[in-house]
């Protein structure tokens, strides 16, 4: 379009060499326009390099504190007070490594860990399930008042709620252990569980009536419907609240260090998480047991080294399920509203 | 409780009518089953939310003290209120600071995610790698975690110039321009806490129907126009819900001092402070959090665009009309022509 009505304007002028070159040139500059911006249908290469150069920045504005403590994790001293090296050590240290390791006593801890954010996750998956499907399946009186306590509890903040379960826990002997997870958990009110309720009612709300009603006409009775229509086509939905729960769970310090814990001792358990935010002590009083310079001063690099510890089982596990697990989000209708 | 007691016997009911009546009816037996599901739930929130709130609320206004014969609560009307209020060094000013602090970074991480989401969502490769990286702080984000990071000052970004923006901002007031810096030092930090705001955008984008972006090509609008018209309004919900969890996050993160305040104050020794006292500071610092997630609900929902408006209100007067059809039908023909003669005017019988 654009090139004809260029030769018609230089026909009617005198015809010149210059008048030809002319419309030639803005040939090119509307074929490079449209590649650099694109058309409404499809995407110009300026628009695509805007979209990775941002997310590529971004992403390594999310990367950056990652690798600053992998990287720091492996200095020693020297490096760290050399201002010439800066992210690369000079040498793979990795005693900060067997350091961190040794003070935090990592394998039990590593192991109350585990079962610490396992035991209650799996409490978790089993009767968010069972109370998100009886939420989407069935429609019985004050099911929205029901619902609206359900949201206001996951509002509300912790704190108000906390010194009265501390003493109830405390009233019923199950403070400083296991039990003091397991209980709430068992009753939809653990860390979170609202939110896992939610869930469960957003995916179960998706499976056909149909299937359920044909069910019924074969003679299904109301559990086994549950256990043999919703349970197996729940997959991505038991597999997102138990990675989310586990996570929150391994990552929660605060609740439990005053359940599990024991903020006044008195506990046989400890997790990493816990273990990483009284390191500084910890780190003092072990360094003082072992004799000798068998463990340096306290650093950044042995810092770094403990949080690297404490975690990488959780990143392990996200990378080794991040596929299933994206894929599971999508299929879940998490934000079905 | 009471109504823990009442869920509790609904399912025994049916069995002692059994024997009066054959059998409820299938309506009463589905409510039944729903019930006997989320029983559980029923008494943990009976347990674990209303009779804690019932009884952490007697403890703010009282003193409580722990002794070897066990609790002794005296009450004391709103002392406790009073003295944080007005004794207290620390909980007022970290108090503002919090609420200044949840203000300017929830619109900040809400709109970055929803960037993120968008640039996610449109056509590149490599999808999946980005999405691995933007989800990877909800894993590892965490109290201790970030306290660790922070204090390394690995949560700012370390080319950043902080003095040339606090120059820049100089003329403000000096609590707002603490927030502000704390904002920028702290970037890294906040850009981490939207890992889940991410992921709600992004399937809230996903999920719009395409046909909608086509339509509006057609009729010429650029993808900006798209954006504004289509996008946003659409995931409006999801910006909400967006809003609600990051305020929740913000309010019982670790990084969060008070929470730390309000534990100390639990065990602490000195003077009156103890359980009642930090009950009390747990309900003020309750009742700001949900005034702020209030607040920005109101921001958000009371804004009705202009289309929302008019079909609201031919609904309404939809069902005005329904209305008066009704009492018609049901005063019979016989008012109506009632009316119309004391209206004056003489009406032909109405079908």
């Amino acid at each position: 379009m654009q090139s004809k009505k260029q030769d018609g304007q230089a026909n009617q002028s005198k015809r010149s060499a210059k008048a030809v070159a002319v419309p030639k040139r803005r040939i090119d500059k509307y074929a490079v326009k449209k590649w650099f911006f694109g058309s409404k249908d499809t995407q110009g290469a300026g628009k695509l390099i805007a979209i990775y150069g941002l997310l590529i920045c971004i992403g390594f504005v999310y990367i950056y504190p990652l690798l600053y403590m992998i990287s720091k994790s492996f200095m020693q001293r020297a490096d760290l007070l050399d201002s010439s090296v800066n992210w690369i050590p000079s040498v793979l240290y990795v005693k900060n490594y067997i350091d961190a390791f040794t003070s935090m006593n990592f394998v039990k801890t590593l192991w109350q860990s585990v079962v610490i954010a396992g035991v209650p996750t799996l409490v978790n998956v089993v009767m968010c399930g069972v109370i998100g499907y009886g939420f989407a399946r069935y429609d019985f009186p004050l099911k929205t008042v029901m619902m609206g306590i359900l949201i206001f509890s996951f509002i509300l903040p912790p704190q108000i709620t906390m010194m009265p379960n501390y003493l109830l826990y405390n009233d019923l002997k199950i403070l400083n252990s296991l039990a003091a997870f397991i209980v709430p958990s068992f009753l939809g009110q653990g860390i979170k569980s609202q939110l896992y309720i939610l869930i469960f009612y957003q995916f179960f709300r998706q499976i056909p009536q149909a299937l359920i009603e044909a069910a019924k006409i074969d003679g299904c009775g109301h559990f086994k419907t549950f256990f043999r229509i919703a349970v197996p086509s729940a997959a991505p939905a038991i597999l997102v609240v138990f990675l989310f729960s586990i996570v929150w769970y391994w990552n929660e310090s605060y609740l439990t260090q005053l359940y599990v814990c024991g903020i006044l001792g008195g506990s046989e358990w400890n997790t990493l998480m816990v273990a990483l935010k009284g390191f500084n002590d910890s780190y003092s009083t072990a360094g003082a047991s072992v004799t000798g310079d068998a463990m340096g001063s306290l650093n950044e690099g042995i810092k770094m080294a403990a949080t690297m510890l404490s975690i990488l089982p959780v990143l392990l596990m996200y990378f080794a399920l991040q596929k299933q697990f994206v894929e599971s989000v999508d299929r879940t209708g998490i934000t079905g509203e | 409780m009471s109504e823990n007691v009442k869920k509790e016997k609904a399912p025994k009911a049916p069995k002692i009518e059994t024997t009066k009546r054959k059998r409820l009816s299938l309506k009463q037996r589905e409510n039944m089953m729903g019930y006997i599901f989320i029983l559980p739930w029923i008494i943990g929130t009976a347990i674990f939310v209303i009779r804690p709130l019932g009884q952490s609320f007697h403890f703010a206004l009282s003193n409580v003290r722990m002794t070897p014969m066990g609790r002794q609560v005296t009450p004391v009307g709103i002392l406790n209120f009073t003295q944080i209020l007005q004794e207290d060094v620390t909980f007022p000013t970290e108090l503002v600071a919090y609420l200044m602090r949840t203000v300017l970074a929830t619109p900040v991480i809400v709109v970055f995610a929803l960037i993120i989401a968008l640039l996610l969502n449109s056509k590149i490769k490599g999808k999946g790698f980005f999405r691995l990286i933007f989800f990877l702080p909800v894993i590892i984000a965490s109290g201790p975690v970030m306290e660790q990071l922070v204090s390394q000052g690995a949560g700012s970004i370390p080319s950043m110039n902080t003095s040339a923006i606090s120059s820049l901002i100089g003329f403000l007031p000096d609590f707002l321009e603490e927030a502000i810096m704390g904002l920028f030092e702290n970037i890294v930090m906040y850009l981490w806490y939207s890992g889940i705001q991410i992921l709600i955008f992004l399937a809230a984008v996903q999920k719009i129907d395409t046909s909608l972006y086509e339509a509006a090509k057609i009729d010429g609008g650029s993808t900006w126009e798209c954006f504004w018209k289509i996008t946003l309004p659409t995931i409006k919900n999801m910006t909400l819900l967006n809003v609600v969890y990051t305020i929740i996050f913000l309010s019982n993160n670790e990084q969060n001092t008070i929470i730390e305040t309000i534990k100390d104050a639990m065990f602490g020794t000195t003077g009156s402070k103890g359980y009642g006292y930090a009950s009390a500071m747990a309900w003020l610092y309750a009742v700001i959090v949900t005034f702020l997630v209030l607040v920005f609900a109101a921001a958000l929902m009371l804004k009705k665009d202009a289309y929302a408006k008019q079909v609201k209100k031919a609904k309404q007067e939809m069902r005005h009309q329904e209305r008066l059809a009704k009492k018609l039908k049901r005063k019979g023909i016989r008012y109506a022509k009632q009316e119309a003669r004391r209206a004056g005017k003489p009406v032909k019988a109405q079908r």
